[in-house]
């Protein structure tokens, strides 16, 4: 409140960053709060149906392919075989399934990437900014950028620098994205803030506040690769500063938890905390993802026994 | 809806090109209705006819009057219950002494222990069971019975019985003695915890028990008369007598009584402490409050919004300690009360048994004309009303949406009596100080909740805070092992923790 926080702007234009403490203890009571939901029937279905439509199908693997990477772009296309699908669209209680949202690989899988999708409507995402580390010269992470766009990605998965966040120097963060925005051009942004490394709600609040301010389209917990990754509580605090901006600026900024959500159980706790907290606005593809590998085949499991009332055996369900 | 039939708008993109595409897939936002999800009613059987628990047996009323306990949720019937006579209520005392001098006082405390040990274990293998009909008999959601009620009952028969065998380090340098009978009168608003408060520290300390469960909500202490039954409890260690108010007359005035406690309303605790008063039994009261919460600007303001949320609306209001005055920072109050409002019209409120009920019913239709009273006296006062929930109210049984007013001046009803609902009144305030003398500015001194991120203004808020409970950056934790009472007109002595034990023995 009266610490006074601010970066500058385009001309030394002063920009405030209002101080909001968050109290751990309060915020981890209340995630576990959307746990409790107990979504059943034609409510579990259609979110069911909406957290595929949300996925950012993901491999982010030194030891990526152009082969692995066409096949989950394969699994993004047809994520059933043939029969489950025509089992699960012909139900009277079910409809066609979606499609994934986004395939997110590394820049140099994203050509790759976008032949594989092409002709289909799922984005494709590239990390880049030296992800996961973000340790690289500026200069060099907004190459990577615009490689990446060249490449055909349309959505552009960067991480803040945590160096700099760390050690204070907010500004760089905030200048670092501003240059990183421009470089996308018209690719969507999202914006990684590494919360497992910022550690307490305090910054991740401060650090959501410095990614919108500075442009992000989406604000996303985590790279993946350091734990914990994305949790219930964490993304709580960043769609309460979600919310606060939204009220300040009417800007609606998206929302990615990443890492460690697996089942459809937990993909439903998260939407009911985004319908509580920001409501079904937030519900769409468009401002809400998913950074997830194993999640589908839960959902797609998890959809076959609504419409039909029993498991099928995991094995059904192609791994990738 | 949203199947990728749908929505072929895209332009494609090419990765030879330099030019990108727009990538918003513009799907209409998904608007998440939460379906039905009743917990079943099946695990309950609740006998038609309920008899009083007296020596061990169930036993006809001695009148044969039986008056009915509704589900406040549909207004309908769920059983008929034996009203005890005075003659009922004196053989209930007879069973207890009769206990007490037999056995009770008599066996090794290790061997009470393993009893109330006994008992917990037993609640907590019914414990759904408990809940569902905890839930009925009372209107609160099944998600706070299953979730709050049901396994701190569990956790206060643990806790005490842990003390059975160790009161002389509870006492240090002390020998303890039992008193005697018990005579406990309880509450509806948590019926079963409340029996839990009482019963288990009397038998911890070698004590035998009467007690009356409130008349709308005797079914779950009835239940636990057969828990008792199945832990193999001497007959007449814990009595059950069912009834209303002259049931509970009957008992506090009973010559044979050792100790009287009462948890319940200032006006019938008032009634309790002057027929109590020319006898040489023991007293505790547990009464009402009109608890504040304190938020500062420099508070963690979502946790803090989520704080007076649960204090005041958890369990529809209808807690003693409810956080029902609200005293904000002037510099935050438009903004705190902004954020209250989207908060509370994210509250369900509605079928109790729904597992994702918020707000359930209130308990009676009198408690709802109470309630109803209080928020109409304001309304014509003119404060600022404001009410919301995510549900409509449904259209049966006793309910009342969440609600506060707004700006209240210190001298309005709504901001001095206990309503005893889910209704909050809020007013500002500029310093710590004013704070302070604003939130003493009461009757009572139950409970308070003090929000800051600022430890030391924590600690001296709460040193002048005249309340026997303070939370700080939370509201309503219960444990055990804490003490629990109030000040002036909310009560005498403690309850819980090893405090709990003082008024149930005579140290020597």
């Amino acid at each position: 409140m009266f610490q006074e926080r601010f970066v500058r702007g385009h001309g030394g234009k002063k920009i405030p960053i209002p101080y909001y403490p968050i109290d751990q203890v309060g915020a981890d009571e209340r995630a576990q709060f959307f746990t409790k939901r107990s979504i059943k029937k034609e409510s579990k279905i259609n979110a069911l149906y909406t957290i595929i439509s949300m996925i950012d199908l993901t491999t982010l693997e030194g030891a990526d392919t152009p082969g692995k990477v066409k096949q989950m772009c394969a699994k993004a296309r047809f994520p059933v075989p043939r029969g489950v699908y025509q089992d699960i669209a012909n139900h009277p209680k079910a409809k066609a399934l979606p499609s994934v949202a986004a395939v997110c690989v590394y820049p140099s899988m994203v050509p790759h990437a976008a032949e594989a999708l092409e002709g289909t409507d799922i984005q494709v995402a590239s990390v880049a900014t030296a992800f996961p580390s973000g340790q690289l010269p500026i200069d060099l992470k907004v190459a990577d950028v615009e490689r990446a766009v060249e490449f055909g990605a349309t959505e552009i998965d960067m991480v803040i620098n945590r160096g700099a966040f760390l050690s204070g120097d907010y500004q760089t963060v905030f200048d670092e994205i501003i240059q990183i925005k421009e470089a996308c051009g018209d690719a969507h942004l999202k914006v990684i803030l590494e919360t497992g490394e910022l550690v307490t709600y305090d910054r991740v609040h401060f650090a959501s506040q410095l990614s919108m301010l500075a442009g992000a389209d989406f604000i996303k917990t985590s790279t993946g690769k350091v734990q914990p990754a994305a949790t219930l509580p964490v993304t709580l605090v960043m769609l309460n500063a979600i919310k606060d901006y939204y009220k300040h600026t009417g800007v609606k900024v998206g929302m990615k938890p990443a890492g460690g959500i697996r089942t459809a159980k937990q993909a439903i706790a998260y939407l009911c905390m985004v319908n509580e907290v920001l409501g079904s606005d937030w519900l769409t593809p468009d401002l809400f993802r998913f950074g997830a590998s194993t999640l589908l085949n839960d959902v797609l499991k998890q959809i076959y026994k609504q419409v039909t009332g029993r498991y099928y055996y995991d094995k059904i369900f192609s791994l990738d | 809806m949203l199947d990728k039939e749908k929505d072929k708008k895209k332009k494609k993109h090419s990765k030879s090109a330099n030019k990108t595409v727009k990538v918003k897939t513009h799907k209409a936002p998904f608007e998440f209705e939460y379906s039905d999800a009743p917990e079943s009613r099946d695990i309950v059987k609740i006998k038609e006819r309920n008899l009083l628990y007296i020596n061990g047996q169930w036993q006809e009323p001695s009148e044969g009057s039986f008056f009915p306990t509704l589900n406040p949720a549909d207004g309908e019937v769920l059983a008929e219950v034996a009203e005890a006579s005075a003659a009922d209520v004196d053989k209930a005392v007879q069973a207890a002494r009769k206990a007490y001098e037999g056995t009770w006082s008599k066996i090794p405390a290790h061997e009470r222990g393993k009893y109330i040990f006994r008992i917990a274990r037993i609640l907590q293998e019914r414990a759904r069971e408990f809940a569902v009909l905890e839930t009925l008999d009372n209107g609160k959601p099944i998600k706070e019975s299953r979730d709050v009620d049901i396994p701190l009952v569990a956790s206060h028969f643990f806790y005490n019985a842990g003390w059975a065998d160790k009161l002389d380090y509870a006492f240090p340098g002390h020998k303890v003695t039992p008193i005697g009978v018990a005579a406990q009168v309880i509450p509806w608003n948590f019926p079963l915890l409340m029996a839990a408060w009482k019963i288990a520290p009397a038998l911890a300390t070698g004590n035998c028990v009467v007690l009356k469960p409130a008349e709308t909500t005797p079914l779950t202490a009835l239940l636990l008369a057969e828990v008792i039954e199945q832990a193999g409890l001497p007959p007449g260690v814990v009595n059950i007598v069912t009834g209303a108010g002259k049931t509970g007359a009957a008992l506090v005035n009973h010559p044979d009584v050792n100790k009287v406690a009462f948890t319940g309303s200032t006006e019938v605790g008032r009634i309790i402490a002057k027929a109590v008063a020319k006898t040489n039994k023991k007293l505790t009261l547990e009464l009402g409050g009109k608890s504040a919460h304190i938020v500062y600007e420099d508070a963690a303001i979502d946790q803090a919004v989520e704080g007076v949320v649960n204090g005041i609306f958890f369990n529809q209001g209808h807690v003693c300690c409810a956080g029902s005055r609200l005293l904000v920072e002037e510099s935050i109050a438009k903004d705190f009360v902004e954020k209250l409002k989207e908060r509370m019209s994210q509250i369900r409120v509605g079928d109790p048994l729904d597992k994702n009920t918020d707000v359930g019913a209130i308990n009676s239709h009198r408690e709802l004309e109470k309630i109803r009273g209080f928020i109409n006296e304001a309304k014509e006062e003119g404060w600022e009303y404001f009410s919301a929930s995510a549900t409509e109210l449904p259209g049966k049984g006793f309910f009342q949406k969440p609600c506060f007013f707004n700006d209240v001046g210190s001298a309005a009803s709504i901001f001095r009596q206990e309503v005893f609902g889910p209704v909050l009144a809020i007013s500002t305030f500029r310093t710590p100080q004013e704070a302070i003398s604003k939130a003493n500015d009461t009757p009572y001194g139950l409970a308070a909740g003090v929000w800051s991120e600022k430890a030391s203004k924590i600690q001296k808020t709460a040193l002048g805070l005249k309340a026997g409970v303070i939370w700080a950056n939370t509201y309503n934790k219960f444990d055990p092992s804490s003490p629990f009472g109030g000040y002036y007109e909310s009560g005498w002595g403690r309850e819980g923790g090893r405090h709990g034990l003082f008024p149930y023995v005579e140290v020597q």
